[in-house]
C-alpha cells in the first residue's frame, strides 16, 4: 500500500507495442524462436550487423586525438547537416544551391519527426496532420503530444494488399486545404507498399493544388531499392516543383547506427531569408528539450559521406543488405508457394523495404507467437530482415499453419 | 485589403491559439495564415479567391507558409561563445559557456574517456538500440554514483532511473511527468536560476514560480528569503534545488542551511527536486557533492534528481545524464519508471548509445574509476587555484577596501561576480572579456596566467562604470 507516495495515483504503463515485442522474445527460452518484431536488421547468421566503414570512421575518430566533445551548436553538426541535406535532395537540388533549406541535426527520425512536430504546431497554421492508415505506431504519439490533430487518410487495401490509391486521393482531396500530410519517402512502414513513380505525381499534383504541406518521413533511404537516388525519388519529385515541404531523415537503418540516434530534419522553404528564421525558430524548440543533439552518430556519417572512398563502400555495404532482403522475399514467396499455402502471396514479393504486412490477423499472429515462438506486431507485420535461409522453413510452417488452423 | 484579410483568415478552418501560442504571448498576425496576403518576393499580389474562399494555387506556390516567422533572438548563453569566436582581439577571454578548459585554456578530453572509447571500440560492441529506459548498466552505475551504491533506496528498488540526453533531457523528462501526473502543480525555481530552465518548464507546460535566492548586499545566500518564499507557496510544488555548484552563482547552503531547506519541504509537502550537473566537479570529491541529494533521501523523501555527466566526465556533447525519480516502494518506482518510457518514446524513441557506455565502463572499472577521481579532482583543484589567484590579484590591486572574499565562498564553474549589466557590457567592449550581462563569469575559462588581466578588468568595470 502506498498512499504516502506522491506516485500513488500513476499506473504501470503497457509495453510499447513494437519494442514490447523485443521484450517478449527476449523472455522466450526456446531454441526456435525467431523475432520478426522491431525493424533491425539482421545478417543471414541472425547477428546484428555494424558496417565495415561505420567502424572504420568509428576508428578514424577514436584515433584523432584533435578531436574534442565540446557542446555542439544547437542545429547540430554543420558538415553533417550539409552532408544530409545533399543526400536526401541531390547534390545539385536548387533547393539547396539558394539556400532555401534548413536542416538541423537531430534524434534519428523520432527526434526529426518530433522537432517538426513543435515548430509546425507553433507557427503554422493549420494544426491537422493527415497520416496513412496504417502507419508507424508511433506517428500518432509523436504528433499528437506536439500538439498537432491527427486524421487518418486510406492507405492501405487489405483486399489487394496493396495501395489503396483512390481512397487515398479521396481523403487528401477533402483535407482542408493547407492541412499537413505526412508522406513515407519510401519501403512504407509496416505495410511495404509504396506509391508507383505516376502515383506519386498525381498525389504531388493534388497536394500542390490544395496548398497541402507535405513532411515527409525518410527511414529507409537506400533500403528500399537498394539505390540511394532512386529512394529518394518521391522527397525530390516534390522539392523540385519550387513548392515546401519537411522531411525527417533517419539513419539507423541505412547506416546501421539505431542505437546512436542520428537523424536530420530539414525544412524546404520559399525563400533563403525564410529558412533562416525558422532555423531560428527550431532552435528554440531544441534547445528546452535536450539543448543540442548527440555528436558522436552524426560524425560517423559525416566522415563516411565526405570521403568518396568511403561513400562508395558504404553504398556497397547497403546495397548488400538490401538485397539480402529481397532474397528473403523470394525465399519465403517460394517456400509459401511450394508448401501449397492457401491464398496469394505475391504481395511478399510486390512489398519493398523491410516488411511485410503478411495479411494474418491478430488471433493468427497470437498462435504463431504461442505455438512458433515467432515474435512480431500484431498488426501481421514482420521484419524480413530478421529472417535468414535456415529461418525460412519455419516460418513457412508457422504462417501455414495459422492460414490453415485459425480463423 | 482589409475585408480580404478576414475572408481568407475565416477560411482557414483552424483559428485558434495553440495553447504554445497563448502561453508565448503570440498572436494570430504571426501565423503564416494571415501573412500569405503578402507577396514580399514579387512585389506584387497575387491572391487569386475562388467564391468559396478557398487560397488558390497561385498563393500556395508563390508565397511561404512560413513567411510570418520572425527571427528567434540568439540563446543568451552560447550566444556568448559566438561572440567570442568573432572577435579577432589577441587578448579576448572566454568566461561564457560552462565548459571547463585546462590552463593552456583549450578544451579537455579525460583520459578515462578515450581510455573508455579505446576499449569500447577494441570490444567491436553492436550499435543496436538501446531499450527506451536506456542502458541497464549505465541506469544501475549513475543510481549508485549518486546515492550511494550501499543507500537504502537502492538496496529496497526505490529509485526508478531513466538515461536521458544529459541535463536537459532529464530534467526535461521530469517536467513532461510533473505535467501529466500533477496537473496545476508549480515548480519554484532559484532566482537566479540557470537560463534554461524556465524555457524548459515553458516547453512542458509546467508553471514556475522563483524563490529568492541571490542577496546582492552579500554576494551569497538570501537564506531567510529563500525559506520565506518555499514556505509561502502552494503544498505539494516542486522546489528546484541545485544539488551542488548553484549555477549562475556558485554560491551552496552550508550543511546546516540544507537541513532547514529539507524542514520546510516537509512541512510543506513539497517535492525537492534536484539539479545534479556538478557531482565531484565542485568540491572534488563524488561523495561530498551529492551529500544535499542523500541528505533528503536519508529523510525517507520522495525526490526527483536529474544528473549530467557534461562537466564531470567532459562528455558535453555526448549527451549523457539520467532521471532518477525515488519513490516510497519498488512498487511505485516500476510504475514512475514506465511513464518515464512512455514520455520518451514520442519524443526520440532510446536515447543514444556512446555516452551512456562511456560512462559506464569508467564507473565499472574500479581501475578506470580511481583514475577518473584523480582527473576530477584535478580539474576542480584548477578552478579553486584560479579562485585562489583571481581573489589574491584583486586584493592586491583594490585598495578601496571592498571585500571580494566571495570569489573563495563560491563554488564550483561559475562565479557571480556583482558586475551589473552596463558594467559586464563594459568587461566585454573595453576588455573583450566574454560573459553572461548578469555578471556570471565561469572560472573553467580563465587560467592563472589570465588572472591578472581579469582583476583589472573587473576592478576597471566595478570601480569606474556604473
Amino acid at each position: 500500500m502506498d498512499s504516502s507516495s506522491v506516485f500513488a495515483n500513476i499506473v504501470r504503463a503497457p509495453e510499447d507495442s513494437i519494442l514490447g515485442v523485443t521484450v517478449a522474445y527476449n523472455k522466450d527460452s526456446s531454441p526456435d524462436k525467431l523475432n520478426l518484431g522491431v525493424g533491425a536488421y539482421r545478417t543471414e547468421e541472425g547477428k546484428p550487423l555494424v558496417l565495415k566503414v561505420v567502424r572504420r570512421a568509428e576508428q578514424m575518430l577514436v584515433n584523432d586525438n584533435s578531436r574534442v566533445k565540446e557542446y555542439l551548436p544547437i542545429v547540430g553538426l554543420a558538415d553533417f547537416n550539409k552532408l544530409s541535406a545533399k543526400l536526401i535532395f541531390g547534390a545539385d537540388s536548387p533547393a539547396i544551391q539558394e539556400n532555401r533549406v534548413t536542416t538541423v541535426q537531430c534524434l534519428s527520425g523520432t527526434g526529426s519527426l518530433r522537432v517538426g512536430a513543435e515548430f509546425l504546431a507553433r507557427h503554422y497554421h493549420q494544426l491537422t496532420i493527415y497520416i496513412p492508415n496504417p502507419t508507424w505506431g508511433n506517428h500518432t504519439k509523436i504528433f499528437g503530444l506536439a500538439g498537432l490533430s491527427v486524421k487518418a487518410y486510406r492507405y492501405y487495401d487489405p483486399a489487394t494488399r496493396g495501395l489503396d490509391f483512390q481512397g487515398l486521393l479521396e481523403d487528401l482531396g477533402a483535407a482542408p486545404s493547407g492541412s499537413i500530410v505526412l508522406l513515407h519517402a519510401c519501403a512504407h512502414n509496416p505495410t511495404g507498399v509504396d506509391p508507383t513513380i505516376e502515383q506519386w505525381e498525381q498525389i504531388r499534383q493534388l497536394m500542390r493544388s490544395k496548398g497541402l504541406l507535405p513532411f515527409f518521413d525518410s527511414a529507409y533511404q537506400g533500403f528500399a531499392s537498394g539505390n540511394l537516388d532512386a529512394d529518394a525519388g518521391s522527397v525530390r519529385m516534390f522539392v523540385a516543383d519550387g513548392g515546401e515541404c519537411l522531411a525527417a531523415q533517419s539513419y539507423a537503418k541505412n547506416m546501421g547506427l539505431y542505437g546512436e540516434r542520428v537523424g536530420a530534419l530539414s525544412i524546404v522553404c520559399k525563400t533563403a531569408d525564410v529558412a533562416s528564421r525558422v532555423e531560428s525558430q527550431l532552435k528554440l524548440v531544441i534547445r528546452p528539450m535536450y539543448s543540442n543533439p548527440p555528436i558522436h552518430g552524426a560524425s560517423i556519417v559525416a566522415t563516411i559521406l565526405k570521403d568518396r572512398d568511403m561513400y562508395n563502400e558504404w553504398t556497397v555495404e547497403l546495397k548488400a543488405m538490401a538485397d539480402r532482403i529481397i532474397s528473403m522475399r523470394q525465399q519465403l514467396f517460394d517456400a509459401l508457394s511450394a508448401r501449397g499455402t492457401p491464398g496469394d502471396w505475391s504481395h511478399i514479393i510486390k512489398q519493398i523495404g523491410m516488411f511485410t504486412f503478411t495479411g494474418l490477423n491478430s488471433k493468427q499472429v497470437a498462435f504463431m507467437t504461442k505455438e512458433y515462438h515467432i515474435y512480431m506486431t500484431s498488426d501481421g507485420r514482420i521484419s524480413m530482415a530478421g529472417l535468414s535461409s535456415r529461418t525460412v522453413p519455419h516460418l513457412t510452417e508457422a504462417i501455414h499453419a495459422a492460414v490453415t488452423r485459425v480463423g | 485589403m482589409a475585408s480580404a484579410m478576414i475572408s481568407l483568415a475565416s477560411a482557414t478552418p483552424s483559428a485558434s491559439l495553440s495553447v504554445q501560442e497563448t502561453l508565448m504571448g503570440k498572436t494570430r498576425l504571426a501565423s503564416g495564415c494571415v501573412s500569405t496576403l503578402f507577396n514580399k518576393e514579387k512585389g506584387k499580389p497575387s491572391i487569386k479567391k475562388k467564391s468559396f474562399g478557398q487560397i488558390s494555387m497561385t498563393v500556395a506556390v508563390n508565397v511561404s507558409r512560413f513567411e510570418g516567422i520572425v527571427m528567434a533572438p540568439p540563446d543568451p548563453i552560447l550566444g556568448v561563445s559566438e561572440a567570442f569566436r568573432a572577435d579577432i582581439d589577441v587578448k579576448k577571454l572566454n568566461l561564457g559557456v560552462g565548459a571547463y578548459r585546462n590552463e593552456e585554456l583549450q578544451p579537455y578530453v579525460l583520459d578515462v574517456v578515450k581510455k573508455a572509447e579505446n576499449l569500447m571500440l577494441e570490444r567491436g560492441e553492436n550499435k543496436e538500440y538501446l531499450s527506451i529506459e536506456g542502458l541497464a548498466a549505465f541506469n544501475k552505475a549513475t543510481a549508485e554514483l549518486l546515492f550511494g551504491a550501499d543507500n537504502p533506496v537502492i538496496e529496497q528498488q526505490r529509485v526508478a532511473t531513466v538515461q536521458g540526453l544529459s541535463g536537459t533531457g532529464s530534467l526535461r523528462l521530469a517536467a513532461a511527468l510533473i505535467e501529466r501526473y500533477f496537473p496545476g502543480a508549480k515548480v519554484l525555481i532559484s532566482s537566479p536560476t540557470w537560463g534554461n530552465h524556465k524555457n524548459i518548464f515553458n516547453d512542458a507546460r509546467v508553471p514556475w514560480s522563483e524563490y529568492r535566492y541571490y542577496d546582492p548586499k552579500t554576494v551569497g545566500l538570501d537564506f531567510e528569503g529563500m525559506i520565506s518564499d518555499i514556505k509561502a507557496a502552494p503544498e505539494g510544488s516542486f522546489v528546484l534545488l541545485h544539488g551542488c555548484a548553484h549555477n549562475r552563482t556558485g554560491i551552496d547552503p552550508t550543511p546546516e542551511q540544507w537541513e532547514k531547506i529539507a524542514d520546510i519541504i516537509q512541512e510543506k509537502n513539497h517535492i525537492p527536486f534536484f539539479d545534479v550537473a556538478y557531482q565531484g566537479f565542485a568540491s572534488g570529491s563524488l561523495d561530498a557533492d551529492a551529500s544535499s541529494v542523500r541528505l533528503f533521501a536519508a529523510r525517507g523523501m520522495e525526490l526527483l534528481v536529474a544528473q549530467s555527466y557534461s562537466k564531470n566526465l567532459g562528455l558535453y556533447a555526448e549527451r549523457i545524464g539520467a532521471i532518477n525519480v525515488v519513490c516510497s516502494s519498488a512498487d511505485a518506482a516500476a510504475r514512475v519508471k514506465s511513464q518515464l518510457k512512455r514520455i520518451a518514446r514520442p519524443m526520440y524513441s532510446n536515447p543514444p548509445v556512446h555516452g551512456a557506455r562511456i560512462v559506464a565502463n569508467v564507473v565499472g572499472d574500479p581501475a578506470l574509476f580511481d583514475e577518473w577521481k584523480a582527473e576530477m579532482e584535478m580539474m576542480a583543484g584548477r578552478i579553486k587555484n584560479v579562485r585562489q589567484k583571481l581573489f589574491d590579484s584583486l586584493s592586491a590591486k583594490d585598495k578601496s577596501g571592498k571585500d571580494w572574499s566571495f570569489i573563495l565562498k563560491q563554488i564550483g564553474m561559475f562565479s557571480f561576480t556583482g558586475l551589473n549589466k552596463t558594467q559586464s557590457d563594459n568587461m566585454t567592449n573595453k576588455w573583450h572579456v566574454y560573459m553572461t550581462k548578469d555578471g556570471r563569469i565561469s572560472l573553467a575559462g580563465l587560467s592563472l596566467a589570465k588572472c591578472e588581466y581579469l582583476a583589472d578588468a573587473i576592478m576597471d568595470s566595478f570601480h569606474n562604470v556604473s
